[in-house]
């Protein structure tokens, strides 16, 4: 039934003007749909990529003044314009998200209220803008030569684009860029590790929200015929942010259901509230100001999820059977020299985490790293993978150096890790975690995606990520959310997403916490297939029997400073790890 | 341009920029401790301004009922919460006594005090009273609940509050602009240049307000316990800091200097209902000029401000806006340069 809802919702929309709907709701449905097409940008910025921007008003002006400018002065055909205009904002959210994205999230949103300050402010007073009268006279719409006019013929233009921008984001975020994007809200160390590059896809996210703000000024522009600084305003953008907000903001379709209530009630209101005051003024913003704040207390995740539970969930359909395997990296050779950590250091401050620690993992073998409580273990790992920089020393991995080297770098050269605290993302599937970790073995970039012509890796990715989790005995639990499994299916799950990178070296912190004792016999058995497959492992581990069944070497660690390495049998019998352990007598 | 415009343009900007610093501070401050992003910064600047402006005028001002609305709002909303965790009668009755005391004293020292025509200190002294508890009521209303949720959450609930405030603000102080008599009408001749007694008092007091706040954060318990949780929030619950007073306190503080920005800048410009914000941005774009955590990096960043707004305007008066806000790119460059990025944790 689901099926149908989109085709049908879209066929309403386009074919409104025909009906006999009174005019005045035809221009509300436009208007409805231009913010829409706002809101979305926002959608994906805000709900989806934890970020957010307060200047879309002024990416909509940019829009609206190219077309009314080219248009009015200098006669260019309104198709032209639309380009023009589109490349404009695209170049200003290009030169914002370069300098802001690579810092704290709030960066970018403070930047963006500068920026539609500015921009507002110069509309305003430039001379060849109209100052504040703007630009009068802006020509209608044709197409094929068929006049589009302000109302009926404008509407299906209008809701087509609307439609195109939603179906193009709920595309992209059901593919490999679109998990990427949806990484991004929950810090960047995880989606570094799986070679996702975070800050182009957060500066994609937001060149794609402005690209879809300044369509939307370009019909605007034609819709009203005219164009002010006042629509393109700090107010504005910030009533574009509250429309998505209100609607869901992690939803796509929450940007149409917080347009459509925006638009209407604050027609409403504007009427309602100066009669009920005495006095003429904009009252509404009391109201918006009020439901934003009690919305985000009481219903952060908008309006759209009061209309979600009453439609039936969605169950990705397993449609990857005998689709051909992702590619494979070459494996390294039995025995040699894989993994060559020579005396790295790491200070805070004063304080020496890692203390020159030097260690080899040698192509098929298990290492386990022991140690007691701050011996520096998970330090080194996050030194190893390029989630901390050294301080001093050198790794070199598979006779290469990745010494300073950021992690997304280290991991296509195929080292692949899982963490202490477990790192995913709790509102995606299963199945879309893993996924994740082909993320390096795969191509399909954020257009192709939005066409659908991904589909086929697709297909391999999932299918992948379902081999992963069949080997850990998970694949039973493809489909749940991740964040409603037990801490111990978390770290399966990571372990499979590590997996699906195609790694030569495993590294593994604490992978048996919080596992049953069945549970932790079945994962030494599926590590010890792994090592069989060729597969070397550096693992952090605080459950001797486990390390000391499963490894062929260990390193000690104590107070940042390597104890000892040997066998388990050397290790159990030493007696300073005894004493690192327990404590000496005196 | 000769030496003596420069000189008057610097003073002026100088001026503006001690005011700015204040405010830059103010946000800092907020941030640092809440991890608020606290647009509304500014609207204690135009609040605080009106209001002794309307003293001035023999009026009660319109922030004595928008207070007392705050004020009942907050206590409707703890007698409500109170109410379903089942707490007794009489801690409830004495938390809405504690919550509403100052408002309704302050709220009726002002009617009594509005007609009769104080002197101007004491109606600057009585706009303070009346605007700093703004500060604390907000902070309950809009973000105490949300002490915990992401930086993102709490700016866009410091936009919603933004909106709330400016439109309340129209619905109390009426659209009109006020301009405020100086403190000081005296005016000295240095080298040339004419320095009024109003930006005297401006950088007196700028100063006075850096150094008193200088001394509560080195030297007072209190001060110390809010360093304490601007570095770390856990540890310092753990300490036995509550965060939640902690955050009373800083919108306490903000509330505060916010209001006296107002009665400094007040002379200088008309304000009206809404000129806050733009007031409390140009703060802001010295907070980030500081990274949202420098103190002294804050007060450099202000007085950068207030000069380029000075001699942008003598330059480029319609652009002066533009160029102010446009001057937060090469900062933020200079930042992303400057510190690269930290994971958020």
């Amino acid at each position: 039934m689901l099926k149908f809802a989109f085709p049908a919702f879209a066929a309403v929309m386009l074919l409104l003007p025909a009906l006999p709907v009174p005019d005045f709701w035809i221009t509300q449905s436009i208007y409805i749909g231009l913010y829409a097409i706002v809101s979305l940008g926002l959608v994906l910025l805000t709900g989806v990529a934890g970020l957010t921007s307060f200047g879309q008003a002024a990416f909509v002006g940019v829009g609206a003044y190219t077309a009314a400018f080219l248009a009015v002065k200098l006669g260019i055909s309104p198709w032209l314009t639309l380009l023009v205009g589109v490349t404009l904002a695209v170049a200003a959210a290009l030169l914002l998200g370069a300098l802001t994205l690579r810092m704290s999230g709030h960066y970018l949103p403070l930047a963006t209220i500068a920026w539609g300050l500015a921009l507002n402010y110069t509309m305003a007073n430039m001379e060849w803008l109209g100052k504040y009268d703007g630009i009068l006279g802006i020509p209608a719409l044709s197409i094929f030569g068929v006049d589009l006019g302000t109302g009926r013929g404008l509407h299906p233009l209008v809701w087509a684009v609307a439609l195109l921008a939603a179906l193009g984001a709920l595309r992209l975020l059901d593919s490999r860029p679109g998990r990427a994007i949806r990484a991004l809200k929950n810090g960047s160390t995880m989606a570094e590790a799986m070679g996702i590059s975070t800050f182009r896809y957060k500066l994609t996210v937001f060149v794609f929200a402005a690209f879809l703000a300044a369509v939307s000024g370009w019909l605007f522009a034609h819709f009203q015929r005219s164009v002010s600084p006042s629509p393109f305003g700090i107010n504005k953008g910030i009533e574009y942010l509250f429309m998505a907000v209100l609607g869901g903001v992690g939803h796509v379709w929450g940007a149409f259901l917080g347009s459509a209530v925006v638009r209407l009630v604050e027609d409403k209101l504007q009427v309602l509230l100066p009669q009920l005051i005495g006095t003429s003024g904009n009252f509404e913003t009391i109201v918006f100001g009020i439901v934003l704040v009690v919305v985000l207390k009481y219903a952060p995740d908008g309006l759209w999820t009061f209309v979600q539970r009453w439609l039936p969930a969605k169950q990705r359909v397993r449609d990857w059977e005998g689709a051909a395997p992702l590619p494979t990296a070459a494996k390294p050779t039995r025995g040699e020299v894989l993994l060559d950590v020579d005396r790295v250091r790491k200070t805070f401050g004063g304080l020496v985490a890692v203390n020159d620690v030097s260690f080899q993992v040698r192509a098929g073998d298990i290492v386990g790293l022991i140690g007691p409580n701050g011996a520096g273990k998970s330090t080194t790992f996050n030194l190893i993978t390029g989630v901390l920089s050294l301080t001093a020393g050198t790794v070199n991995f598979r006779g290469q150096p990745v010494t300073g080297l950021p992690s997304r770098q280290i991991a296509r050269r195929g080292m692949s890790r899982t963490f202490q605290h477990v790192k995913m993302i709790p509102e995606m599937t299963v199945l879309e975690n893993v996924a994740l970790g082909g993320y390096l073995r795969s191509r399909a970039g954020s257009v192709k995606a939005m066409l659908r012509l991904d589909r086929a890796e697709e297909r391999q990715l999932c299918a992948e990520a379902e081999r992963q989790l069949e080997r850990i005995g998970m694949a039973g639990q493809m489909h749940e959310l991740a964040g409603n499994l037990a801490l111990g299916p978390q770290r399966l799950m990571e372990i499979a997403r590590a997996l699906c990178t195609d790694p030569a070296l495993l590294l593994l912190d604490e992978p048996a916490a919080g596992l049953r004792h069945k549970e932790k016999q079945a994962l030494a058995e599926v590590l010890r297939q792994l090592k069989g497959e060729g597969l070397s492992i550096l693992l952090v581990e605080h459950d001797m029997d486990f390390v000391m069944g499963l490894t062929d070497r260990i390193v000690v660690m104590e107070f940042g400073t390597k104890l000892m390495e040997g066998t388990p049998a050397e290790v159990q019998a030493s007696p300073a790890v005894r004493a690192a352990y327990l404590g000496t007598e005196h | 341009m000769d030496a003596t415009i420069a000189g008057i343009l610097a003073i002026d900007g100088l001026t503006n920029g001690a005011i700015y610093a204040l405010l830059a501070l103010a946000t800092v401050l907020v941030f640092a401790v809440t991890r608020v992003i606290f647009i509304p910064q500014g609207e204690f600047v135009a609040f605080g301004a009106l209001t002794l402006a309307l003293l001035q005028a023999g009026k009660v001002p319109g922030t004595v009922w928008f207070l007392l609305v705050l004020a009942a709002a907050v206590t409707l909303g703890d007698l409500w919460q109170g109410w379903r965790a089942r707490q007794p009668l009489p801690r409830l009755l004495a938390g809405a006594a504690r919550t509403l005391a100052w408002p309704m004293a302050v709220s009726l020292l002002a009617i009594w005090a509005a007609p009769r025509g104080l002197p101007l200190l004491a109606q600057a002294a009585l706009t303070v009273a009346l605007v700093t508890p703004f500060g604390p009521l907000i902070y309950r209303l809009a973000y105490e609940s949300l002490a915990d949720a992401s930086v993102l959450v709490l700016l866009i609930i410091s936009v919603g509050v933004h909106f709330a405030l400016v439109g309340l603000g129209l619905y109390f102080f009426g659209a009109e602009g006020f301009r405020n008599p100086s403190f000081w009408d005296e005016r000295f001749s240095v080298g040339g240049v004419t320095l009024s007694g109003q930006a005297l008092i401006i950088f007196l007091a700028s100063v006075a307000l850096i150094v008193g706040l200088w001394l509560f954060f080195e030297k007072s318990l209190a001060g110390k316990a809010l360093r304490a949780t601007a570095v770390n929030r856990l540890g310092a619950r753990l300490m036995g800091i509550s965060s939640s007073s902690a955050g009373r306190l800083s919108f306490t503080m903000a509330a505060f200097i916010g209001a006296l920005s107002g009665l400094l800048i007040g002379p200088t410009t008309t304000v009206f209902y809404d000129s806050g914000f733009l007031i409390g941005l140009k703060g802001f774009v010295a907070a980030v000029f500081a990274g949202l955590a420098s103190y002294p990096l804050a007060l450099v960043g202000a007085l950068g401000v207030g000069l380029l707004e000075s001699f942008g305007s003598f330059w480029a008066s319609a652009y002066k806006e533009v160029i102010v806000f446009s001057t937060i790119l090469p900062v933020l460059l200079w930042r992303s340069l400057r510190d690269p990025h930290r994971e958020e944790h």
